[in-house]
């Protein structure tokens, strides 16, 4: 059943059970998002796609939309929301864009440009993270991670166990890799598991810098072209 | 010690400036770089420029900076630009130097916003630092007296490098290692221009 | 967030066990809980006992007879400061450090611990007798310092008292016999009335009544239908009194109708706003009202069964719970053909949890009854709808299952009577802090803070907590006519006082710090903003604050409030935003003293090139020292 809402005014329609993010992608308006991949339930960790859903600050991802709802996006108040959270990501980890692998091809630098992040307005912590170089095939690279959970909730082995777990809590949390389990992971496993990291911390060991600058995902079309072409990984 | 200490460059008299030149200058923006904790290569964009920066000389005017060798801002300066992080005392007496001098001062570069490469020492801490690159530095020589540089005219460095704008207030940020030159035209032009600075998101990179 | 509970390094992970199998626990403990996943931390909690750790020998066992992997046994573990991955010694010992403690003492109490075990905080002795650690409150705010020792507790500690238990404990006694000398059963009321004082100062219209006959009100209940039960608390205005003032008639309803074949009742017990201590004093005192509230809403349902939440750090009640269950058993007010109501089948089992605020968080709650860390789940759907292992869950407070009782006992009509408008019948208190009264008090809901200031006798009263650090810091002087309702000043039970001497700044930097440490970390504002929060209140308290500091606290507490996944990051802001906006005095004294020319107030140019010069002699020492021996 089609539904009508307006999106910064401007009147859409959208299937019953559409979120907040899919209303404005049908009215052209982006909505950044780093944890949310079209193929999988919302997991609402990074907060960065702040919308207004009848006057309340929601995550657009995975809030839903109802008939006649007001949903608001490009006002000042949320695109300053929006930006403080990368920045928050940026000053929390160590993300070092000009050594990265993942750089040009990393949801987190695109969409930070997008939000209009020039450097963090937090101060920077330089954590000191250690890197889990243990498995043969994967490279944990914790400097990057955002916590995300993507991997924590969607990397399972043929058995569905999970691969990647989380230990700790807070500031403290970190992302885990069960060595054991994930040796039993089939190439093509582990290559997705690589893919589905929106930053540089699952990295396949062996591969470096494979793609020339200019050639690079988002140097080819920004994460905003690719959002609005509904295209949102 | 300080009986035979010889003065500094910024201290010796100066040439005075023509009349002519004085009068070119005049109603020209006046223009400071400096690098502070970082590879210049900022300022290299800034080079980069090739053509584009002769049309903006005849708006601007460079002051202390290293393509003159001036050392320090004579009087007001309308903008300056900063490149690199602050990591040890001479940047920090530096960075202050600008702040007071300039009226609008930019951070170039990673370095200077976030402390880039350099503050890859932050996490590690400074004794672990310090150890690696004087006491088992592979250039160290065997045998020798395990020497870490301690000396009144050799600025330490701080206990972590920092972004400029943890140390002074800074106004705009331009990113970038190194921001491309079209990066640095932009804010230039629209300082000389005196339009705001607004980067467009095509421009904005972190590498 | 102890150290070494949530630190290990990356290579253990591969490491195969290292005891022999024989020697474990685990596979006993996974047939008595059915190799169920949701009884995790029971079976943590029992390895614990056993070890006084949590061996990796063991949860690599638990994991394999769960179908899961170790990780995922440690992403549990780990996330409960009390469970412990590393050796911890024969005996914890968690001192509560809270702003209460730190009034009355907390600093010589921890030296004498210090002394006395010779551990250092965060670590074990070198006997591996003893492993001290800081615990956030723990329930006994108006008898701080308070310390747990393994399952049980020691309050109003003084340095001699320190010197004492440890010395007997030290000398072969066991903390039992030192906490309870006579013995007293731990099923008893008795023995929780030997550990801790249950100081209830006001007595009410609603509890500490002489004793409710709750099978009676049970059996009047459920002869019933049970939509006219949902609806006779409807009509009695009740809201939730964990804090959030949810319509507990429209739960309850919302609970009933949603499509399910099962629904439970859940009891959160998880009492953990620092300053709280109420829900502890009810079901030491009348434990049966809040079982009985539990029954009735199990009747209005449709539930079988229910689970008692109760926090680790009250650990010490649990035989005392488990024994009124036990009562209430016997007596066939759980368990079969509840009241003579034929299929009316309920029972409910006691949760132990493990250290975590957030668990109070009713999906945070329901993850940790699954077996899981404490992550609130996205909402909706909220668990009325979908709870307890996917199914519609009643989670209510321990004082709103008992108020249910109570109303059902007199009547909607007496209870909606009391009270305001928008916030029917009564509300318990903790008290604490600078008055001669604390403990719990009962007081209608509209009572004004000048009020409740009298009752509790604080003459010098100049700042009061209202709902502790989720809530916030009031001026006595500027608001202290308002009036304790969910429509002028809520109130989610605690009640701390401050006189003139206090460093409010300081409350609020140390309120930060304990939402710091109980962030699940799972969502990016709350795990990230509030360290920066933090560090903004404590340049603020030193007087380093630039003008875009104070500029940011708004900015950034916005952030928190509209964009935290939950009410923990929603709400964690307050004690700094409150504190400056009903004391702007102090914002302009901390502004006043920074904002120089040049460097920033916040930059400390000497502090930042001290460590340099002694670093390097001490490197070059340290060398020249190993080279010439």
């Amino acid at each position: 059943m089609s539904i009508t809402v307006t999106v910064d005014g401007v009147p859409v329609t959208v299937e019953e059970g559409a979120t907040v993010a899919d209303a404005a992608t049908a009215a052209g308006a982006y909505v950044p998002t780093l944890c949310f991949h079209e193929d999988h339930p919302a997991l609402g960790t990074c907060r960065v796609c702040a919308a207004r859903l009848d006057g309340r600050v929601v995550a657009a991802c995975s809030a839903e939309v109802h008939d006649g709802a007001e949903v608001e996006v490009a006002a000042d108040d949320l695109a300053t929301m929006r930006r403080q959270v990368v920045g928050l990501l940026f000053a929390e980890g160590n993300h070092v864009c000009p050594s990265c692998e993942k750089s040009g091809r990393c949801d987190l630098q695109a969409v930070a440009a997008e939000t209009g992040m020039l450097t963090s307005e937090f101060p920077y912590r330089y954590p000191g993270r250690e890197t889990d170089p243990g498995d043969a095939r994967i490279w944990l690279a914790r400097d990057r991670c955002i916590l995300c959970q993507r991997c924590v909730d969607l990397v399972r082995d043929d058995e569905g166990r999970p691969v990647f777990t989380l230990t700790g809590r807070g500031p403290d949390t970190r992302v885990e890799l069960d060595h054991a389990t994930a040796a039993g992971l089939s190439d093509e496993q582990v290559a997705a598991a690589v893919d589905l990291c929106p930053v540089g911390a699952i990295l396949r060991k062996g591969v470096g810098y494979d793609e020339p600058i200019g050639a690079r995902r988002f140097d080819v079309a920004s994460v905003r072209e690719r959002a609005l072409r509904g295209e949102r990984r | 010690m300080s009986d035979d200490r010889r003065d500094l460059s910024h201290e010796l008299p100066r040439t005075p400036v023509s009349e002519a030149t004085v009068a070119a200058r005049r109603g020209k923006l006046t223009v400071a770089t400096i690098s502070l904790c970082g590879c210049w290569g900022c300022n290299l964009s800034t080079l980069d420029l090739d053509e584009r920066l002769l049309p903006l000389l005849d708006l601007v005017t460079i002051t202390r900076s290293s393509f003159t060798d001036l050392k320090r801002i004579a009087g007001r300066c309308d903008v300056g630009l900063v490149e690199g992080g602050v990591a040890n005392e001479e940047n920090i007496e530096t960075l202050r130097h600008f702040r007071e001098h300039c009226d609008v001062l930019v951070s170039v570069g990673a370095c200077a916003l976030w402390g880039g490469i350099p503050s890859l020492r932050n996490s590690i801490g400074l004794d672990e630092c310090l150890a690696t690159a004087y006491l088992d530095s592979p250039t160290a020589v065997p045998g020798d007296r395990p020497t870490i540089p301690l000396h009144p005219e050799i600025p330490r460095l701080t206990d972590r490098v920092r972004p400029c704008h943890e140390v002074v207030h800074m106004d705009y940020f331009l990113p970038g290692c190194p921001p491309s030159n079209d990066a640095v035209f932009a804010v230039l032009d629209a300082v000389a221009h005196g339009r705001p600075i607004d980067l467009p998101t095509s421009l904005t990179h972190y590498d | 967030m102890d150290g070494p509970s949530t630190t290990f390094s990356a290579s253990s992970t591969a490491s195969p066990p290292t005891s022999p199998p024989t020697s474990l626990v685990a596979p006993r403990l996974l047939a008595v809980h059915g190799h169920d996943r949701s009884r995790l931390l029971d079976m943590l909690w029992e390895l614990q006992r056993r070890h006084g750790h949590l061996p990796e020998a063991e949860l690599a066992a638990l994991a394999d007879g769960l179908g899961t992997t170790l990780g995922d046994v440690r992403q549990t573990a780990s996330f409960y400061h009390l469970f412990h991955l590393r050796p911890a010694g024969r005996h914890r010992l968690y001192l509560a450090d809270t702003v209460l403690a730190r009034m009355h003492g907390y600093d010589h109490v921890l030296a004498a611990l210090e002394r006395e075990t010779g551990a250092t905080l965060g670590g074990v002795d070198p006997t591996g007798t003893f492993g001290l650690f800081s615990t956030p409150c723990i329930g006994l705010s108006d008898q701080e310092p308070a310390l747990l020792v393994d399952d049980l507790v020691f309050a109003r500690l003084t340095p001699d008292r320190v010197a004492d238990v440890i010395g007997r404990i030290r000398a072969g006694a066991a903390p039992r016999e030192v906490a309870n000398p006579d013995g007293i059963p731990t099923h008893l009321r008795e023995y929780v009335d030997a550990l801790v004082e249950t100081n209830v100062r006001t007595h009410g219209p609603v509890f500490f009544r002489p004793r409710t006959d709750v099978a009676a009100v049970i059996r009047e209940a459920v002869a019933l239908p049970p939509e006219k039960l949902r609806e006779r608390v409807s009509l009695s205005g009740l809201r939730g009194r964990g804090g959030a003032g949810f319509d507990t008639g429209l739960k309850w309803r919302l609970c009933a109708t949603a499509p399910a074949e099962t629904r439970y009742v859940v009891c959160n017990a998880d009492e953990g706003e620092p300053g709280t201590f109420k829900d502890r004093v009810l079901l030491t005192r009348q434990p049966e009202l809040a079982i009985a509230g539990m029954v009735l809403a199990a009747y209005a349902v449709g539930a079988r069964h229910g689970i008692l939440y109760l926090r680790g750090e009250y650990a010490y009640l649990r035989h005392y719970l488990a024994h009124q269950l036990h009562l209430m058993r016997e007596q066939g007010l759980l368990g079969r053909d509840i009241g003579g109501r034929t299929g009316f089948d309920f029972d409910v089992r006691i949760q132990l949890g493990a250290g975590s605020y957030v668990c109070g968080e009713e999906s945070a709650l329901l993850e940790s009854c699954e077996g899981k860390r404490g992550n609130p789940r996205l909402k909706p759907p909220f668990p009325a709808q979908v709870g307890f292992l996917g199914h519609p869950t009643i989670v209510d407070n321990v004082e709103t299952f008992a108020v249910v009782t109570r109303v059902l006992e007199e009547g909607p009509e007496w209870f909606s009577r009391m009270g305001t408008e928008d916030s029917a019948g009564t509300r318990l208190l903790s008290v604490a802090g600078d008055c001669d009264l604390p403990g719990v008090h009962e007081v209608a809901w509209g009572t004004s803070l000048h009020d409740v200031l009298t009752l509790v006798d604080a003459p010098d009263a100049y700042a009061v907590q209202v709902s502790g650090p989720a809530g916030g810091c009031v001026s006595v002087a500027r608001n202290g006519h308002r009036r304790l309702s969910y429509e002028d000043l809520g109130c989610n039970g605690a009640f701390t006082v401050f006189d003139s001497s206090r460093d409010l700044l300081e409350v609020a930097r140390e309120h930060l710090r304990f939402f710091v440490g109980e962030s699940c970390g799972i969502c990016v504002p709350c795990r990230a903003g509030n360290p920066a929060l933090l560090d903004l209140a404590t340049r603020i308290g030193e007087g380093r604050a630039d003008a875009s500091d104070l500029a940011h606290v708004e900015s950034w507490a916005a952030l928190l409030r509209g964009t935290s996944r939950c009410g923990l990051g929603v709400s964690s802001s307050r004690p700094l935003t409150t504190t400056l906006s009903d004391f702007p005095e102090l914002a302009r004294a901390a502004a006043a003293r920074s904002g120089e020319q040049g460097l920033l107030a916040s930059f400390d140019e000497q502090a930042a090139v001290a460590a340099y010069g002694p670093a390097a002699e001490r490197l070059v020492a340290a060398r020249e020292e190993g080279a010439g021996s």
